[in-house]
């Protein structure tokens, strides 16, 4: 690069910080300067870095304003949202923005200036907003600052408008692009005022991505269309039953295949082909003689987890979450007592773009570039496997073909992709994941069951409820830490008694929801949505039995016991007014309705469905209420909520992975079906913002659709499904 | 070595005959654009035009594509002007992580070319891609909207 400013040491530092930075669709080569050349679509690749404002913001003389992303997007519109929340305070023009993606190996070298990575639970931008905000505004007032002296006037005199400075008495202008160099020797002032939400121009609109541009080309990189000189592909064989070693393989019989290089052993439980091509690898690991050892878990089926679950359900040991009353003794004294026992799944999150990660290892450098959901936990887990300190390995940030927990749940593929790398030093190995391998070593939503037990007085009124969970602890397989005495927190996402993540919405006065902890060998992980997924049904779909049995309309049952949680009413309300209930559906049609709060948001759903004889499914109409607290583009929320509706009725409909023999059966979409066109209902969206707190918007709305539907079913049918998914449910009438 | 014609081009690649068309497209020639889902022709994400009509691309051999026009996303646009599915796609900002769409787009743009005024039920019928961040309101409102330019 011919680029190559003289520099104070202050810009030198900036500079030297840009290196680390990279964006989508161009490799990240580094060149003679140290810079890396990864930029923005909408920027030349030889383009120098912009000069640093701040973290967050840099600016090139051009105008163009370069944000810093720390969270990932993977179709979710975060990049654009986080985008327009610093843009927001900066005042700049958005039809000029850009962004960069800073290496998690970078903000390690800065002291964590960008602060987490972690983009999962619907957080990216709830839990960011503050800080990206500010960062924003804290460039806006370096950019006014940097204007006012070099005209040598109060800065007070000074405005911007679109990334335009203008001294008031003057009327004098410049712009950002011309005084970003001066500003980023300017000290970052601390805690900037933000502004009132009212008063945005940018957040708060319903913009187009940022990043839709490569996507309609097939321009846009993924991380499995990484291509990197001299580089080579691996194909991976994992243990059919999860978690069994490896004993031996005959790498001799495929070492002649076409275009083998090399087969290696992975870790303890796999083994690799590594070759010229992907399609060469995958037919030499598909032919490779592999042994494994043999385990107790060669036996676990279905019918055994199932049976491990059931007992879990009047186990007397159980961690107690939600308690309010006596639930136990009153339900002795019920007038009416009602029961049901539910059963959730395992689940693949199949994303489209398989698991996959690109590295290069060399004795004393270790560089990947991943799809990951958390660039640092990718990074440490790519330094761990290399055996070199973190500070010689780096992790670039690919864009991802989907994610939905799964590449935040475990980075196993990077892990293997390093320890594969690490016995061809100097070659870059790009290791790919056959479907077949994703969908049979996944990280499964786990498996849950539930017996629930309600009691009415002989005026209809719940006097007490228990919700007994046995089921998986995603938690004790991925983050054991994380548990409280051996209590796994995350089970009662959704039924907590406070707090802003989950709470339960009804007042009960006896109260007893409790978790029986059972962990088959199945690798479990957070799936989006998590725990809230079965949570929701079971609740939900048992309110309305309740409402049934106490021959009262499900609306009106579950409003009599929300009046102390208003944002939990506020939109069931919404649904339940734009849906009709109340009036006549159509001919044939029948409606249900559900609620919940997770992941910081309150959101409903109403849905119209109906049932032919011969059982067939149709879903009309699910209208949908999300209270985020503040919605920073509405047009990206539409689009997750109809997402999410997606990802939650595929699940209901088809999402089942089972066990045999150890081995998930399901290898591909033949039997792990998913929705299609033709039974994507109409979504109609409520977006009702109450503008005082922060919540997420990528998954919550997801919680609802099932419980809707499921109550619709049984409006249409008298049928009550309580184990899914649906497909292997008989809802014909005779 | 056989002889494909991609995009007005012709690539002469060194694959056994029997290889995927799809990973001769992405590994041999070089062009990503054209995505690898599940291997069966079960999700589409592979979809390219074989002659002007849909083909999934991971379950047809490269030699029964020799002697024939192939088109990938990469070639959907002509003289730099975007395919009008392309255009709509951008407009309406369909895709989500955009993965499944070079092959949602291709089947879209095949179904148009056969009808351009497709009935909702034409497009249950054809368009039969997965995606998984779940962009089919939006595609349905897309196809429409390029049926009614």
């Amino acid at each position: 690069m011919n680029y190559m400013p003289k520099m104070d040491r202050r810009s030198f530092l900036a500079t030297s910080a840009a290196a680390g930075l990279m964006l989508g669709f161009r490799i990240p080569d580094a060149d003679a300067t140290g810079m890396q050349t990864g930029m923005s679509p909408q920027l030349p690749a030889d383009m120098p870095m912009a000069p640093e404002v701040n973290a967050w913001v840099a600016v090139n003389p051009d105008d163009t304003v370069v944000i810093r992303i720390a969270r990932v997007d993977m179709g979710q519109g975060t990049l654009t949202g986080l985008a327009q929340l610093v843009a927001e305070e900066l005042d700049c023009d958005w039809s000029k923005v850009t962004w960069d993606y800073p290496t998690p190996g970078l903000n390690l070298k800065r002291k964590r200036i960008w602060q987490n990575y972690q983009t999962a639970g619907s957080q990216g931008i709830r839990q960011s907003q503050k800080y990206v905000r500010e960062g924003g505004a804290a460039a806006r007032m370096m950019l006014l600052q940097a204007a006012a002296n070099e005209w040598k006037v109060p800065v007070a005199e000074c405005t911007v408008d679109k990334g335009v400075i203008t001294h008031g008495p003057s009327k004098r202008t410049t712009t950002y692009g011309k005084v970003a160099a001066a500003a980023g020797k300017l000290e970052v002032p601390k805690e900037p005022k933000l502004k009132d939400p009212k008063d945005w121009k940018i957040a708060g609109k319903p913009l187009n991505r940022l990043d839709t541009a490569d996507k309609i080309v097939g321009k846009q990189v993924y991380a499995i269309d990484i291509k990197l000189p001299g580089m080579l592909v691996a194909a991976i064989k994992q243990s059919p039953v999860i978690g069994n070693k490896i004993k031996s393989f005959d790498a001799a019989a495929v070492e002649k295949m076409p275009g083998v290089k090399k087969v290696v052993q992975v870790g303890d439980e796999a083994a690799a082909v590594v070759a010229d091509t992907f399609w060469h690898a995958k037919s030499a690991v598909e032919a490779l003689p592999v042994v494994w050892e043999e385990t107790a878990n060669d036996k676990v089926s279905s019918e055994t987890i199932a049976a491990m679950l059931k007992e879990g359900l009047s186990a007397e040991k159980a961690f107690v979450g939600n308690k309010q009353g006596d639930a136990l003794g009153e339900l002795g004294k019920a007038a009416k007592k009602i029961e049901a026992v539910y059963a959730y799944p395992y689940q693949n999150h199949a994303p489209m773009e398989p698991m996959n990660t690109t590295a290069l290892w060399s004795p004393d450098k270790c560089e990947v570039w991943a799809p990951t959901q958390n660039a640092e936990t990718a990074l440490a887990v790519a330094a761990a496997a290399s055996g070199l300190p973190v500070d010689k390995c780096e992790c670039y940030r690919m864009s991802l073909g989907g994610g939905f927990g799964r590449r935040a749940s475990s980075h196993d593929f990077v892990q293997q992709a390093v320890l594969i790398a690490k016995q061809m030093p100097g070659t870059p190995i790009k290791l790919i994941w056959s479907r077949e391998e994703d969908m049979t070593h996944g990280r499964f939503h786990p498996i849950s069951q539930c017996k629930l037990t309600g009691g009415l007085d002989d005026q209809g009124n719940l006097t007490a409820l228990h919700m007994r969970l046995s089921s998986q602890s995603i938690v004790a397989s991925l983050i054991p830490q994380l548990l409280k005495d051996g209590m796994d927190p995350f089970v009662f996402q959704g039924l907590n008694p406070t707090g802003p993540e989950g709470q339960f919405g009804y007042d009960i006065p006896n109260l007893l929801i409790d978790h029986a902890m059972r962990n088959p060998h199945i690798t479990p992980g957070f799936w989006r949505g998590v725990n809230n997924n079965q949570n929701a049904i079971y609740l939900e779909c048992f309110m309305d039995e309740l409402a049934h049995a106490a021959g009262q309309d499900p609306l009106e049952f579950r409003r009599k016991l929300m009046a102390k949680y208003p944002k939990h009413l506020g939109v069931l309300n919404a649904v339940a007014e734009k849906i009709g209930w109340g009036t006549k559906p159509p001919e044939g049609v029948f409606r249900g309705i559900a609620q919940h709060m997770g992941y910081g948001s309150y959101v409903a759903a109403a849905s119209e469905v109906s049932v032919s004889k011969g059982g067939t499914l149709k879903i009309h109409r699910i209208v949908a209420a999300t209270n985020c607290g503040h919605a920073v583009n509405p047009r990206q929320i539409q689009y997750q909520i109809e997402g999410s509706f997606v990802y939650g009725l595929s699940a209901l409909l088809y999402g089942e992975c089972t066990v045999a023999d150890g081995k998930i059966e399901q290898e591909n979409f033949d039997t792990y079906n998913v929705m299609r066109m033709d039974e994507m209902p109409k979504v109609e969206t409520i977006i009702m913002p109450s503008n005082d707190f922060w919540g997420g918007v990528g998954e919550p709305t997801i919680f609802v659709a099932a419980p809707s539907v499921l109550n619709a079913i049984f409006a249409a049918t008298g049928k009550r499904i309580r184990t899914f998914p649906l497909k292997n449910a008989d809802l014909s009438s005779t | 070595m056989i002889k494909l014609t991609i995009n007005g081009q012709v690539h002469e690649v060194d694959v056994e005959p029997s290889t995927p068309l799809l990973w001769t497209i992405r590994e041999n020639v070089g062009l990503t654009g054209t995505k690898y889902g599940c291997g069966i022709a079960q999700c589409g994400a592979c979809t390219v035009h074989i002659d002007g009509k849909a083909v999934r691309s991971c379950s047809v051999p490269a030699s029964s594509a020799v002697g024939k026009q192939i088109t990938t996303i990469e070639g959907l646009a002509v003289n730099g002007k975007l395919h009008p599915v392309q255009q709509v796609w951008l407009d309406k900002d369909i895709p989500q992580c955009g993965y499944c769409q070079s092959g949602m787009m291709m089947a879209v743009a095949a179904l148009l070319k056969q009808k351009p005024h497709p009935t909702d039920a034409d497009i249950d019928k054809a368009i039969t891609n997965i995606c998984r961040c779940g962009t089919y309101a939006q595609v349905r409102e897309g196809i429409h909207a390029v049926a009614k330019a």
